[in-house]
Order: structure tokens, then sequence, then C-alpha cells
């Protein structure tokens, strides 16, 4: 089962990086999210994959019966889903007032903190 | 998006969210569930009501500003570890008590009133974006 | 745990602890109480702004003051620790503090009280509506809990954090500027964030562990068939991006010039640092053999952030861009000293972190009043500031000869530990591109002074010309204002004529990263 989840996850970096790479601020935002769900299918896969239960214990006890899934990469990947999704939240106001503000989503035509052709610091006095 | 039937049936569809937000935290001590999910479907029943009725009647119906709710929240998720603190055993230990209440045995823990600082987190953290998200699309 | 009747008892002493906490050493959990508990309540009473500077100011005062009482503790009694919720370790999270990360959450909680008292004046007053001090106050959260963690997925929550507090900060006030400033820092940052995380899944895989002691002692062991060598490139990747090493800094100068001056000097004080300290543990606690493999590959890197940082600030002409690169440039000589590797290296490395966390901030305030005054951060648009307030000019002044590294100030000592350290290590080629390099600063922080404050006019008017001040600080301000620069300042000077007290500290933080055991025995011995 590892295998092709692996695989899967070196999809997901893949299509995460090519949309990074583009121009759009949409799109980046997109492959941010594709990439921390890369991130959380490669915890799980890298926690093992096994057939067992879920870790849940019956109410009539206090350690599990029988062997269960690990859920320590369950509790990492909840953690880290809970803050890429506060991310994807803020991100998304933060991208949506730029675009109001700049009246652009292309990063390229984004020159207000860095002005373009640098001006170069007085020679004299 | 604000049709007549959408408009009509938002205020239940919102009342049943938040009832059923509060069952799936309370739930979540030993079965699947807990504040972050509640606190999520919390938010987003105020966001349907936000999208049927516009912003300023969420904020009338919350009396408070979700950015305040959410502090409200951490402040009870970190002093739910203080008691086991002055008892002398490390930060966030669970410590449990089982009152009777009308002769049914409560198991009551610190863990859940941490679980309930992070429904109010989530809860107001996630309505206050999505409050300004509806707010700029009008 | 459960006493009541129908619940079966358990053994619970093989998982957890069982022996009461000293009272005293709770204090471990005190900055992330304080930190957390005044953030959200700042948080709650928006609403009230004359309530906020106050609150904030008396939060960040008792953190420097819970922080001190740990680095206190540390220094005197060894590494202290906790583990969350009675787990034993490595099942629980554990918090375990070392004289490292002592004194680096001592150092930044003193710059974000400073910060936070200029703030109180230095503020417009819509910032400071819409939240300053919750965000400050939470970021610290991230920041002072970053150094306390000893477990390196809790760092990675403490970092997002902080993150999130930043990007609460650095888009306050919401101008145009901001916005395009704020894309550029959250997109990278976070994806530092996913570098930092993917590794952090790889090495959980591997060790099937967390916990920080538990990976130093497994990874000194050798653990056969481990992909260590991505794990390791990956943090370096991560870390170095929040650092803002050589080929992902250009966020830095991107961003850190667009928020409030104030915001401005926690960002460049605090966070970078943060980045620097979590490279440090890892790859000389975690991952020492690693370090050893890495050596060329990071003096590389080193070399290049110096550089750029150097040559950008000289090529600039906005005075806070310029900072953003001598930002850039000090993390360069902290680099340099974690690539030396050796016990007096790490040393200069860290006393120069402690110097660029307190001076940075200083600078990026003092180009806060600059611009007040002169009505801009342009060094065509600025000049003959000195007489419109000589008390600038003069802590400005030291503030660059401090970023300079010139004697007495507290830069010197700790490039003369890198430089030494670099010599002994037979690299002499590194030490004289510390110091070329701290020429160059001096160069492109002297014009920018001498631009800003003893011409007569910007450039196109007569020298000499008569200048009008466009700014004025009122005067009920100038106290807070100028008191808490010259706070930051005398500090650098101080530390610059007397560097022993934090030059054994930063000593002791190499030494504990070089030889974790007292650590290691701190986490699994405190609990048994």
């Amino acid at each position: 089962m590892e295998g092709p989840l692996a695989l899967l996850v070196g999809c997901f970096f893949a299509s995460a990086i090519y949309l990074m790479l583009s121009d759009s601020l949409i799109r980046i935002l997109l492959g941010v999210t594709i990439l921390a769900n890369a991130v959380n299918l490669l915890i799980f896969t890298a926690g093992r994959i096994v057939k067992e239960v879920p870790p849940i214990i019956p109410e009539d006890a206090m350690v599990p019966p029988i062997a269960t899934a690990n859920p320590l990469p369950q509790a990492l990947i909840l953690t880290a889903i809970v803050i890429s999704f506060s991310f994807f939240a803020f991100l998304l106001v933060l991208v949506f007032r730029t675009y109001q503000g700049l009246g652009t989503d292309k990063t390229g035509k984004m020159h207000m903190a860095e002005e373009p052709g640098d001006p170069v610091p007085p020679r004299g006095y | 998006m604000s049709t007549v039937i959408f408009r009509a049936i938002a205020p239940y569809l919102t009342a049943l969210m938040v009832l059923f937000s509060v069952f799936v935290l309370l739930r979540g001590h030993n079965n699947p569930g807990g504040g972050f999910i509640g606190g999520l479907i919390a938010a987003s029943a105020f966001a349907i009501y936000g999208i049927a009725y516009g912003v300023p009647p969420v904020r009338r119906a919350l009396r408070f500003h979700p950015m305040g709710i959410a502090g409200f929240g951490l402040v009870v998720a970190t002093l739910a570890g203080v008691p086991s603190l002055i008892g002398g055993k490390p930060f966030l230990t669970a410590l449990w008590a089982y009152p009777k209440i009308f002769g049914m045995e409560v198991a009551i823990s610190t863990a859940t009133f941490f679980d309930i600082g992070v429904y109010l987190v989530v809860l107001g953290t996630i309505t206050s974006v999505a409050l300004s998200l509806e707010e700029r699309e009008r | 745990m459960a006493e009541s009747a129908g619940h079966a008892a358990v053994d619970v002493a093989s998982a957890m602890v069982t022996a009461p906490i000293a009272p005293l050493d709770a204090i471990i959990v005190a900055p992330t109480l304080i930190t957390l508990l005044f953030g959200a309540v700042l948080l709650m009473a928006r609403k009230r702004p004359e309530t906020q500077a106050p609150l904030g100011i008396a939060g960040l005062l008792l953190l420097t003051a819970a922080t001190a009482g740990i680095l206190a503790r540390v220094v005197t009694g060894g590494p202290l620790t906790m583990t969350m919720g009675s787990w034993l370790p490595p099942f629980g999270i554990t918090f375990a503090v070392d004289v490292l990360g002592a004194s680096f959450a001592l150092v930044s909680s003193v710059v974000a009280l400073v910060v936070g008292v200029f703030a109180s004046r230095g503020l417009r007053r819509v910032e400071s509506r819409y939240g300053f001090y919750p965000f400050l106050l939470l970021m610290m959260a991230g920041v002072c809990n970053a150094f306390l963690t000893g477990d390196i997925f809790n760092l990675y929550v403490w970092f997002e954090v902080m993150l999130i507090a930043s990007f609460g900060l650095i888009v306050l006030g919401n101008s145009k500027e901001q916005l395009d400033g704020a894309v550029r820092y959250a997109v990278l940052n976070l994806l530092a964030a996913a570098f930092f995380l993917t590794a952090t899944g790889y090495l959980y895989g591997a060790l099937g562990t967390l916990n920080m002691a538990e990976i130093a002692i497994k990874l000194r062991e050798g653990v056969p068939g481990m992909p260590v060598n991505t794990i390791t490139a990956l943090y370096i990747l991560g870390f170095g991006m929040k650092a803002a090493a050589f080929p992902v800094a250009f966020w830095l100068p991107a961003s850190y010039h667009t928020p409030s001056p104030s915001a401005g000097a926690v960002f460049a004080g605090l966070l970078t640092k943060v980045g620097a300290y979590a490279l440090l543990r890892t790859l000389i606690m975690l991952m020492p053999s690693e370090e050893a493999l890495y050596d060329t590959f990071l003096t590389a890197i080193a070399i290049g952030t110096m550089l750029l940082g150097s040559l950008g600030a000289m090529g600039h002409s906005d005075f806070r861009r310029i900072l953003g690169y001598l930002v850039i440039s000090g993390i360069g000589v902290i680099l340099a000293g974690l690539a030396i590797g050796t016990a007096e290296g790490l040393a200069g490395g860290i006393f120069y972190a402690f110097h660029s966390m307190i001076v940075m901030s200083a600078l990026y305030l003092a180009s806060g009043l600059i611009g007040q005054l002169g009505g801009s951060q342009d060094l065509r648009k600025l000049g003959g500031l000195y007489g419109a307030s000589p008390l600038l000019a003069g802590l400005t002044l030291t503030l660059v000869f401090s970023v300079s590294a010139l004697p007495p100030f507290s830069g010197f000592w700790a490039k003369i530990l890198v430089t030494e350290a670099a010599m002994v290590d037979g690299r002499w080629w590194l030490a004289g591109i510390v110091l070329g390099t701290g020429l160059l600063n001096a160069l492109a922080s002297g014009r920018a002074f001498t631009q800003i404050f003893w011409r007569g006019g910007p450039s196109g008017t007569p020298d000499g010309a008569e200048k009008s001040v466009p700014g004025e600080i009122p005067g009920e301000d100038r106290a807070v204002l100028f008191g808490s620069l010259a706070a930051l300042t005398l500090m650098s000077l101080v530390i610059g004529l007397w560097p022993s007290p934090l030059m054994r500290l930063a000593e002791a933080g190499a030494a504990g990263l070089l030889d974790p055991t007292l650590y290691i025995r701190a986490v699994f011995g405190g609990a048994s």
C-alpha cells in the first residue's frame, strides 16, 4: 500500500509546485493547499499503513483490547490540517484584499512594495 | 444566493447546526468528534445565516465580536491546563470529577474545558474570516 | 486516573509521570500561560484602545520576568523539563529548556518589551485599535515557546503560531504596499513551514519519535537505512528560508519594510533568529554527523548570505530596505559560526544572534523616528535631520557602529569569536569574508547615516541649504520613543563594554548543543 501512496504524494508535490510557479495568486494559493495535503499524506504514509482497527477504546475498557493503528500520525495530520486550514482561510482573505487593493492578481504586476527599476542611492551628498 | 426558499430555511438550518455542533463537541471526549470539528460546524452555520440575510444580522445575533469569542476560548483552553499545576502535576494533565447530577454520574474533566475552549477559538476565527469574506462580496 | 467505581483500575505508572513536580519547576510553562492569556484578553478588549498598551506592556514585563527566572534556574540547576499531560516522555509533548533556549527566550522577550513600550506612542491609532498588542503577545507565544519546546513537531506548531500572528502584524494598517509585502511574506514562509513539516514526517517515519532528546540518542547510535541526508537537506532548506539564508532570502527585503516600524522591529529582531535557533538545534544537537557532512555546503550558504546582505545594503536607497539586507548579513555571520561547528564558532554565532536581535530592532525603531521626522525612508529625499534631532543622530550613529561590529559595541566581540574560530579551523578565507562584509556593512550604514543626518538637504538641493523638517515628534511622545530606542542602544553598548556574562551564556549554550547529555538526562531522568 505504501508504494501507490508514495506515488500519489509525488503527484501532489509535483502539481503543487507546478501551480506555485504560476503568475496568478489564486493558482499559488491552490498550490499551497495541495502542498499541505501532500505533506499530510506523506506523514500518514511514513507512519506505516496497517490493517488494524482505529485506535478507539471501547466504553467498558481502559486499554484497547486488540492491536490498533498508530494514532500518532493521525494526531499529527489533524494538527497539520487545522493549521493549513487556518492559513488557507487567512491567505484567501489576504489574496482577495490584495486583488481589490492592487487591482490585479498577477504577481508580475505587483510592484507596490518593490519599485521596478530599483532606484540607486545618491552617489554624493 | 438569497432565494425565498433559502431565506425561509436558513434560520432553522442554523439553529440545527449550532445544536449539532454542541452535540459533536460533547461527544468528542470518547468518540469521534470534538472541539475543532464542532467549532467548524457552528462557524458554517453562521456563514449560512450570513449568506441568507447578510452580515449585520449575524453580527447582531452573535452579540460579541467573533475575535472576542476566539479570545475567550483561548483563555478557557489555557486555564484548563492550570488546575493540574496547582495539584503538583504537569501542565495540562487531565483531572476528573464524577459528580452525581439528578442521580446520574457525569464525568467532567479539565480536558472537556480545553475542548470547549478550542470550540470557541475555531468558532470565533472561522466565523470572523467567513464574515469578512461575505462582507466584501456585496 | 479513574478513581470512581465502575472503572477498572490500570497500572498507570508505566505510561505516566506519577511523582509530583517541584512548584518552582512550573515556571517553564509561565511564558506559555502569560503570552496566551494576555494575548487572548487583549483580543477581547480590542474595542477599548486605552487598555491595549498598558495590558500589553504588563504582559511583556511578566514574560521578561518569567524568562529571566527560567534562565536563572537553568544556569544554576541544569536543563529544566516538563512533559505535558503527565505522559512519560517520549509519549507526551516535552518542554525542555537548556541555557541556549532560555537565553534566546530572555533576549527576545526583552526586545519585545522595549518595542512594546515604543509602540505605545509610536503607533498610529488605527493600528492599536486593530490589535498590535494582541498579535505581538501571540507572536511572542510562538517565539518563546519555540525556544522552550523539546519536541520537534511542537516546534512546528509554535512556528506556525508565530507565523500567523506575524501575518496579523504585517497587514495592520492595510496599505497597498503592506498587502503586496504580506503576500510575498505569507506564501514563502508557508512554503518554508511545509518543508519543515515534510522533514519532520520523514524523521518520524524513520525513528518513530518526535522527542528531541530521543532523536538525539537514536541518531547518535545510528539508524541503518534512514534517509538522513534528505531530512537534513529539507531542514536546512526550511529553516534557512525562515532565517533568510542566501538563495532563499529574497522575501525578507521585499516585505520587512512595509509594516509599521514597531512591527518591523520585532520581525527583524526575532523572527529570523528563531529560524537560526532551529538550525542550531537540529543540525548541531540532533544530527551532529550530518553537520560535518554538510560543512562545505553550509559554509557556502553562510558566505552567500553575508555577501548578499552586505552588497544588497550597498545598493539600495530605501533606509528600511537597507536594514532588511543588514539583517540578512547578520544571519550570514550566525550561519558562519554554525558552519565552523566548533564550540567557539557556535558561541560566536549565538552571541551574534543576541547582538543582532537587539541592534536590528533598535535600527528599525530608529527608522520609524527618521520616517516621522523626515517624512520619508528614501535616502534621496532625506537630509539634514541632525538639525532636527541631534539625539536621534547620536543614537543612530551608535547603532551604525554597532551593526558594523566596531568596538566597543556588542557586535565586535561576536565577530571576534567567529573570526578566531574560523582561523583556528584553518578557514582564513571565511574569516576574511566575515571581516570584509563587516567593512561593507560599515560603508552601507555609514553612507545612509551621513545622507540622512549630515548633509544639508536632499540630492538636487545645494549642500548646506536650510532644510525644513517636514515632520515633528510631539513633545509628550518624545520621552517614551527616545527612551525605548536609547534603552536598546545602551544595551548594545553595555554588552560591548562588559561582554563576559552574555559570552558565558553563549559558550554554555554552545557546549549544551555539542554535548546534550545533560539535556537528555533531564528529559528522561526527570521522569523516572
